[in-house]
C-alpha cells in the first residue's frame, strides 16, 4: 500500500496517530501537500462519508475518522497555506437563533471539512444578522442553518429573507437542515437547498458550488 | 410551594441504548470497540462532571394561562393551549445537570476530540431529560399520594420551544419559577444557560385530554413526529 492510501486507510480507522505519522513521513519525503489532501486525508474522509451515507458506519465512527483527518490536517495546513492553495469555498453553518442544539451541525462542519471545504462554524443560537454579516465578511458562498425546534425554524426563514433585502441572493446560497427541517419546509422559506442528512448536506453544498 | 430537587449523578445515569439512539445508531446494531469505549469514557465524564437538580412548583390554571401566553407569540392554536384548561392539575419546572458538563464537552470539542465530545453531549442530553422524568415521576407520586385519582390519570410535560409554544414563553416561566435558585438563567434569546436544562410545565388529569391529532399547522413541518412516542409511551399500559 502506498502512503497515501496508508493515511486514507489511517482516516477510515479512526487511527490518528497512524495519520500523524504517515502525513509527516510524505511531507518529509517532498509529496505536494495537495496530493496527500486529495488523495490521503480527502480521500479518506469520502469513503467514510459514503459508508455512512449507506448506514454501514454511524456516528462516532465518522468522529473518529474526523479526528484522525485532523491530525493530519494540522500538519499540512501550514503548507497549504504557505502553497496558496483554495479550499473548494468558503461555508458559514451555525444552529439558527433560539437553538441550542448543535449536534449535526456540528457533524456537517466536520464533513464539510473533510470534504475540502472552509468552514465558519458560529455555533447555536445564532441571529440571522450575524450569519449574514459573518458570510459577507468571510466572502463565503454559502450559509448553513440547523434547528432541531419547530419554534425556531422560522428563523431560517428570516435568514433568507434578509440575503434578499442585502440583494445577495444568487451570490450568497442557504442550506437548511435538522431533524424536524423537510425539503417543503426549504422549498417553503426559498432556501437553495435541504441536507436531510450530514453526508447529503456535502453533496447538496457541492451541487450548490458547482463543485465535483 | 417551590420544591427544589437534587439527585445524584448516578440517578441520571443515561441509558447506553437511548444515548446511542440519540446518536443515530438503531436499537441492535452492533458497534465495535472504538465506540464502546467511548460510551464508557462519556459516562465516566458525566458521572464525574453532573450536578443534577431541579425546581418544581404548583400553578393555578389562570395564572398559567398567563405563563403560557408569554410574550404572545405562541401559534394560534397549539396542544398545550387545548390540553392545560381541562387539566386537574398543573406544574412547573426547571431541571438542570449544572454547568461542568456542558464545559467539558466544550473542552473536548476544543481538541478536536469530536467523537468523545459529542457522545458526552449525548448522554449529557439524555441525562438531562433524565431529570426531567425524575421530578415528573416525583410530582406524579405527590399527586397519588394525596387526593388525585389515577385511573384513568396521565402526567406529561411539555416545554417553550415544541408544538408551537414560542420558545419566548421561557420568560414569564422564569418570572414565575426563579429558577435561578438553581443555577439556571435565560440568555436574551430565551435559551437557557446551562444549555443541558430542560424546562415546561408537567400536566396531570384525564388520560384522554393528553391525546392531540397531528394536524395544527406547525405539524406540516415538523418531520420528528417525536409526540407521537410521548403518546404512545403514556397509552401504553
Amino acid at each position: 500500500m502506498d502512503l497515501l492510501a496508508e493515511i486514507a486507510s489511517g482516516v477510515i480507522d479512526g487511527n490518528d496517530q497512524k495519520v500523524a505519522q504517515v502525513t509527516q513521513q510524505v511531507i518529509e519525503q517532498g509529496k505536494s501537500p495537495k496530493s496527500i489532501l486529495d488523495r490521503g486525508l480527502i480521500a479518506g474522509m469520502n469513503v467514510v462519508g459514503e459508508r455512512f451515507r449507506v448506514h454501514d458506519i454511524f456516528l462516532p465512527d465518522v468522529l473518529l475518522a474526523a479526528r484522525a483527518m485532523y491530525a493530519g490536517m494540522d500538519l499540512l495546513k501550514p503548507l497549504l497555506i504557505k502553497e496558496g492553495i483554495p479550499s473548494l469555498g468558503k461555508v458559514v453553518i451555525g444552529s439558527v437563533r433560539g437553538d441550542l442544539h448543535d449536534i449535526g451541525k456540528n457533524l456537517v462542519g466536520i464533513m464539510l471539512k473533510g470534504a475540502g471545504f472552509e468552514v465558519i462554524d458560529l455555533g447555536n443560537d445564532v441571529p440571522p444578522e450575524k450569519m449574514v454579516q459573518a458570510a459577507q465578511e468571510q466572502d463565503a458562498a454559502v450559509i448553513g442553518m440547523s434547528a432541531l425546534l419547530t419554534t425556531t425554524m422560522p428563523v431560517m426563514g428570516e435568514v433568507v429573507d434578509l440575503i434578499k433585502r442585502e440583494g445577495l441572493t444568487g451570490q450568497l446560497k442557504t442550506i437548511v437542515g435538522g431533524a424536524p427541517v423537510s425539503a417543503d419546509f426549504a422549498r417553503d422559506i426559498g432556501a437553495d437547498a435541504h441536507g436531510f442528512d450530514a453526508a447529503n448536506a456535502v453533496v447538496q453544498v457541492k451541487n450548490l458550488l458547482n463543485v465535483r | 410551594m417551590t420544591q427544589i430537587v437534587e439527585f445524584s449523578a448516578s440517578h441520571v445515569a443515561p441509558d447506553r441504548n437511548a444515548v446511542f439512539e440519540s446518536q443515530g445508531i438503531p436499537p441492535g446494531a452492533s458497534v465495535n470497540q472504538q465506540v464502546d469505549r467511548l460510551y464508557s469514557q462519556a459516562s465516566a465524564l458525566l458521572a464525574d462532571t453532573a450536578a443534577p437538580a431541579g425546581v418544581l412548583c404548583e400553578i393555578s390554571k389562570s395564572d398559567f394561562a398567563v405563563v403560557y401566553h408569554g410574550e404572545g407569540r405562541n401559534e394560534a392554536d397549539t396542544p398545550v393551549g387545548d390540553i392545560f384548561d381541562r387539566a386537574d392539575r398543573l406544574a412547573l419546572f426547571t431541571v438542570t445537570l449544572g454547568a461542568a458538563t456542558g464545559e467539558e464537552i466544550g473542552r473536548r470539542f476544543e481538541a478536536n476530540d469530536f467523537a468523545l465530545a459529542c457522545m458526552l453531549d449525548s448522554a449529557a442530553s439524555v441525562a438531562a431529560d433524565r431529570i426531567a422524568d425524575l421530578v415528573e415521576q416525583r410530582y406524579r407520586d405527590s399527586l397519588i399520594h394525596g387526593d388525585w385519582q389515577t385511573a384513568s390519570g396521565g402526567v406529561l410535560r411539555y416545554s417553550p420551544g415544541y408544538c408551537g409554544w414560542h420558545i419566548s414563553g421561557q420568560k414569564k416561566l422564569f418570572d414565575f419559577l426563579r429558577p435561578e435558585q438553581i443555577g439556571v438563567t435565560l440568555r436574551d434569546s430565551f435559551l437557557m444557560e446551562p444549555l443541558k436544562s430542560v424546562s415546561g410545565v408537567i400536566v396531570a388529569g384525564p388520560r384522554e385530554i393528553h391525546n392531540f391529532p397531528i394536524t395544527y399547522g406547525f405539524c406540516r413541518h415538523c418531520e420528528t413526529r417525536s409526540c407521537r412516542q410521548r403518546l404512545r409511551a403514556l397509552f401504553a399500559d
